[in-house]
């Protein structure tokens, strides 16, 4: 459980910073900077023993045999976890909720999928003495050839994902009888989430009690999987996630190593901690699966579509289906009367890929803004030009009007603040001494996801509001904006707030993901705070011991933590007051996004899967955030590097509920789609499937010297079919479009066109 | 990481003696040792920590040359104001070393220790094959993942790239290792991998480095350390050169040229060849970029690391041609 006492921010803030829309600094920044935040697996229980896992040398094979003798030998040593001395578990639902085979689970593996799976555990008295002791145990294997990735061979062409089919006119005719036609293939490697906090939990029994604490993207579809494998009831699970060390898509599901730790801790009866080596991060849990696409436009001489065809594969592992939605920009971005898109999924010997920002939308981005820059070359057009004259009008593929898309105010803005105006169209025509200058421009967007929340907000004696939330803060702000939104609803300043999240025995929320969680939080603490402020006033008015009684008074205002008439001419007390005078020592409510009559199965379902929520296109609206990013490179003539010098992005995510915050996820997603572009990449060894360059120091994100001053401009408007207060999509968008961007940018100033990311240097000199 | 015994050293002698006993090893800023005691590379029984060895920290700089103690931190030395006068190469080679924090923690003399990057001899758990770790157990990087191994100096036992920046330097301009008496020019302290690519440098059991040295020269004076990376900090080179150059009188007749290489050899590499080509020659781009080619010279690619071979000789021409604009 995690309490923050909102303070005042610094100076920059300004003087509206506490209402909603303000620019409030985050309020868990003075507490992560100066380390009083304590982080899930830095909690310290009586008894609490540690385990390591060992992991498979090969990525294809079986077990043949597990040696423990030596590590069950070895000091310290409580328990050594094998296939076959691990207790049972039951196999638990999927993150659909789709009701699982009823078959057991094991953690530990027997069949070997890919390298790095883990095959056994070792728990000791003490960290040193597990790592020790782990590396003690000996297991042989019977190996099997293995895919190592889309380009083996063995490979094949995959399985057809017919969900992902989305077709209209007659693409391939159409495409066939156009005047102008380009065709290419875009590669994207496996990337990695690389978060600073690894992976880890401690796991407590108390009879069939389980506490978890586990840095979490989603506390109560975690507890229900916890729940299924034990064969406990839901609500004896217990969540405990206070800060979050960055998640981006990688910490919302339970994974192998906390059934491991679960398991362990059971058995023991004893708390167990588990973390991560940053070496089984690579393999412990799914980074972005490497995808392939190809790209086909036919055009006009005037560069307006007439076709577009595409085509998609990405890898998925052995026994486990990852799809990543590649046509999901593809089919919406531009305006074309024939369109085929079809995508493909291919079975390797990897850990099963997951979420990584922007999951289907950033690669797919990377596909279809580098086509539509081809073709501009091709004919002649300036790129924005040519984006203007294909501009998506409706939702091409759902026929639905946008909610709202500020798309043409992006691009406009941006290209004003970046000078695009002056741009010299050719390849290699601007320079300055050994650097090449190269400008790019390309689009980005991201679905609106809408899903459900609950909060409690309670009016407390002493006038302060608390706000309650099983929700998350990852660092992307929600505590602050929670506030910040509690504060204005209610009319008390802003450091009278207290928000509690990160525990699930608060009121519930589901999963933070796809960008959802602020404008579902937001509306969910608005209407609780809405009810507790009208139980506030209805008191005032109807109590008899109100000093408010004797003034019949239909309505009072409550305006920074005091109460009074609209006129001004009655009593005015602060709430503290009241509540004293009226014998309250609280006042509580709950508000929730639930569409009425929801069952508590409906309830269930909303907050421990993704099944319930609502389609971006559901109704009469197709609901999107977009963004565009013009970007300038220098890339070295001689050396072929990459430098990224000036980036101005212009951005529609609806209102924002604090710019502050917005702009610093925007930021981040530009970082973090600088490193896709020119840095990250797994590294195979094609001999052992297994990727070599699993630390941060050789998987290479971005330093602060890679990254120059970033522009963002919000250009967004108040969307209301997005959400309660308006908002869309904040965190995944900005890193849509970045990747096309920069290739775009490296082909302007060089005239090579880089259809496999990363953008390395070989690749240009 | 097993158990270790953890001995506090009372004098350099006494140091020398405890880690000349085997599974001994010296403990300085320990950046690079605990990181391979993580990994599973180091593993050591005993560790003698020699970081509160008095007098070994010290810089001197004078007419003669600078003298560095083994226990000077990477972070003094790059940022000491003779050392950036003098020796800019040296200073440069050192802040583009590594980050902050680890240049504030190691030491000179370790660093002069610092060990390859090759992921397989980093990963033994996963690769039982490497004759640095385990002599004739062979070489899981060739035919493997190459990308950043070395394109000189290999041989068919090994072909893991020398990562350091400063020594690259130090070779450059003829600077010797201090072995408590005996002295060693940096250049042969590095060995080549040969068949014993196990034996890194030619220190014996009972050595132990107290300070390197730097020799005064003009073209020392006159130096820079360029350094071709990914990324633009914390990376080690794609590749590198540290060059220093002294003019005739007439300011564009090479007399003396310094050039070695980071990032592309098994040790660090210098290019006598390219200096040779140049002395007496005018400083001319056309001439500068045809002899940058001869440090390439006998150079081996494994795939992947082909562009290294490519890439050193622009690094090189560069270098040059950007102290020539200094003129």
């Amino acid at each position: 459980m995690t309490v923050h006492n909102i303070r005042h921010g610094d100076a920059s803030d300004g003087a509206l910073a506490e209402a909603v829309g303000g620019r409030l600094s985050r309020v868990d920044g003075p507490a992560k900077i100066t380390g009083a935040a304590k982080y899930a697996v830095e909690q310290q229980l009586e008894g609490l023993a540690y385990a390591v896992l060992v992991e498979s040398t090969i990525a294809s094979g079986k077990v043949r045999a597990i040696d423990t003798a030596q590590a069950e030998a070895a000091p310290g040593v409580l328990k050594v976890l094998t296939p076959d001395t691990i207790i049972s578990l039951r196999t638990a639902s999927d993150w659909f909720g789709t009701p699982p085979p009823d078959k057991p689970y094991c953690p530990l593996a027997r069949d070997i999928t890919f390298s790095g799976q883990h095959v056994a555990a070792v728990v000791a008295e003490t960290f040193e003495q597990a790592v020790t002791a782990a590396a003690l145990v000996k297991v042989s294997y019977d190996e099997t050839p293995a895919i190592v990735d889309l380009s083996d061979g063995k490979a094949g062409d995959g399985i057809p994902i017919d969900a992902m089919t989305k077709e209209w006119g007659d693409a391939p005719a159409a495409f066939a009888a156009a005047p102008v036609r380009i065709c290419a293939a875009y590669n994207t490697p496996r990337e990695y989430q690389a978060p600073m906090e690894p992976h880890g939990l401690i796991a407590r029994w108390e009879g069939d009690q389980l506490t978890v604490w586990e840095p979490s993207q989603w506390l109560d579809g975690m507890a229900r999987t916890y729940a299924e494998w034990f064969e406990v009831p839901f609500e004896n699970v217990r969540l405990v996630s206070p800060y979050i060390g960055g998640g981006f898509g990688s910490k919302a599901l339970a994974l192998s190593h906390g059934a491991v730790a679960a398991s362990a801790a059971k058995m023991l009866g004893r708390p167990v901690k588990l973390v991560m080596t940053r070496p089984q991060t690579f393999t412990g849990y799914g980074g972005r699966a490497a995808t392939r696409q190809t790209v086909t436009i036919g055009a006009d001489h005037d560069g307006v579509i007439q076709s577009i065809v595409h085509r998609g594969v990405n890898e998925t592992s052995i026994d486990g289906m990852w799809v990543e939605p590649l046509g999901s920009v593809t089919s919406i971005m531009y305006a074309t009367p024939n369109f085929s898109s079809k995508q493909n999924v291919v079975r390797v010997n990897s850990v099963v890929p997951g979420a990584m920002r922007a999951p289907g939308e950033n690669p797919s981005a990377f596909g279809i803004e580098s086509a539509i820059d081809e073709l501009a070359y091709e004919v002649g057009i300036d790129p924005l030009e040519i984006r203007l004259r294909n501009y998506a009008e409706q939702d091409p593929h759902a026929k639905k009007a946008w909610s709202t898309r500020q798309l043409r105010e992006a691009f406009a803005a941006g290209a004003e603040r970046f000078g695009w105006a002056r741009r010299s169209p050719k390849p290699r025509s601007m320079r300055d001494g050994n650097q090449l200058i190269g400008w790019g421009v390309a689009a980005g967007t991201y679905p609106v996801r809408r899903a459900y929340g609950e909060a409690i907000v309670r009016i407390l004696a002493d006038g302060s509001v608390e706000v309650e939330s099983s929700s998350i803060d990852m660092g992307q702000g929600t505590y602050t904006i929670l506030a910040q939104t509690a504060a204005e609803t209610v009319g008390v300043p802003a450091d009278n707030v207290v928000v509690k999240l990160g525990d699930s025995r608060f009121p519930r929320a589901g999963v933070t993901g796809g960008s959802r969680l602020a404008g579902v939080m937001t509306g969910a603490v608005y209407k609780a705070a809405t009810s507790a402020l009208d139980q506030l006033v209805g008191l005032a008015i109807s109590d008899p011991r109100s000093p408010f009684h004797a003034l019949q008074a239909n309505t009072l205002v409550v305006a920074n933590g005091r109460i009074g008439s609209p006129r001004g001419d009655g009593p005015d007390v602060t709430i503290a007051e009241l509540l004293k005078s009226v014998g309250r020592d609280c006042i509580e409510a709950t508000g929730d996004t639930m569409p009425a009559n929801s069952t508590a199965e409906d309830r269930y379902k909303n907050y421990t899967t993704i099944a319930m929520a609502l389609p971006h296109t559901e109704g009469d609206y197709s609901r999107h955030s977009w963004c565009a990013h013009f970007i300038e490179v220098r890339v070295d003539e001689d050396f072929g590097t990459v430098r990224v010098s000036r980036v101005v992005s212009a951005l529609d995510s609806g209102r924002l509920y604090n710019p502050k915050l917005a702009e610093s996820q925007w930021k981040g997603g530009i970082i973090m789609g600088i490193g896709q572009a020119l840095l990250e990449e797994g590294i195979m060894d094609r001999r052992h499937g297994r990727i070599v360059n699993n630390n941060l120091a050789d998987y290479l994100v971005p330093t602060n010297a890679d990254i120059p001053d970033i522009d963002v401009i919000s250009v967004g408007i108040p969307d209301l079919h997005s959400s309660v207060l308006g908002g869309k999509g904040v965190g995944e968008l900005a890193i849509v479009g970045v990747a096309p961007a920069i290739a775009n940018a490296v082909f302007h100033a060089t005239g090579k066109r880089v259809r496999d990311l990363p953008i390395t240097l070989e690749k240009l000199i | 990481m097993r158990d270790f015994s953890y001995l506090r050293a009372g004098s350099v002698d006494a140091a020398r003696q405890a880690a000349a006993l085997p599974g001994a090893m010296l403990l300085a800023g320990g950046t690079t040792l605990i990181d391979l005691a993580k990994c599973g590379v180091a593993e050591p029984d005993t560790l003698v920590d020699i970081t509160h060895l008095k007098g070994l920290d010290r810089i001197d700089v004078n007419e003669r040359g600078a003298t560095i103690g083994a226990l000077a931190k990477m972070g003094h030395v790059a940022d000491h104001a003779d050392i950036k006068s003098r020796f800019p190469a040296i200073s440069e080679a050192l802040w583009q070393a590594a980050s902050a924090q680890i240049r504030n923690m190691a030491t000179i003399g370790g660093n002069l220790m610092q060990r390859t990057r090759c992921p397989y001899f980093r990963d033994p758990a996963n690769f039982s094959a490497c004759n640095k770790r385990e002599p004739g157990s062979g070489c899981s990087a060739i035919g493997g993942v190459t990308r950043g191994h070395a394109v000189l100096g290999t041989s068919e036992a090994c072909i893991a790239m020398y990562p350091g920046d400063l020594a690259t330097a130090l070779v450059a301009f003829d600077a010797t290792v201090h072995l408590g008496e005996r002295r060693l020019l940096v250049d042969d302290f590095f060995l080549l991998p040969g068949t014993t690519p196990d034996r890194e440098h030619a220190i014996k059991p009972g050595e132990m480095i107290t300070a390197i040295e730097i020799p005064s020269s003009a073209a020392a004076r006159r130096s820079t350390y360029l350094k071709i990376r990914d990324r633009q900090s914390y990376e080690f080179a794609a590749a590198s050169a540290a060059v220093g150059i002294e003019f005739e009188a007439d300011g564009r007749t090479i007399r003396d040229l310094r050039v070695a290489l980071g990032g592309v050899a098994t040790k660090p590499w210098r290019a006598r060849a390219v200096e040779d080509a140049l002395k007496g020659k005018v400083l001319e781009p056309e001439t500068i970029r045809a002899a940058s080619l001869l440090a390439v010279e006998g150079a081996v690619d494994h795939g992947a690391n082909h562009y290294k071979i490519e890439l050193a000789p622009r690094v090189v021409a560069r270098a040059i041609l950007k102290l020539g604009e200094t003129a």
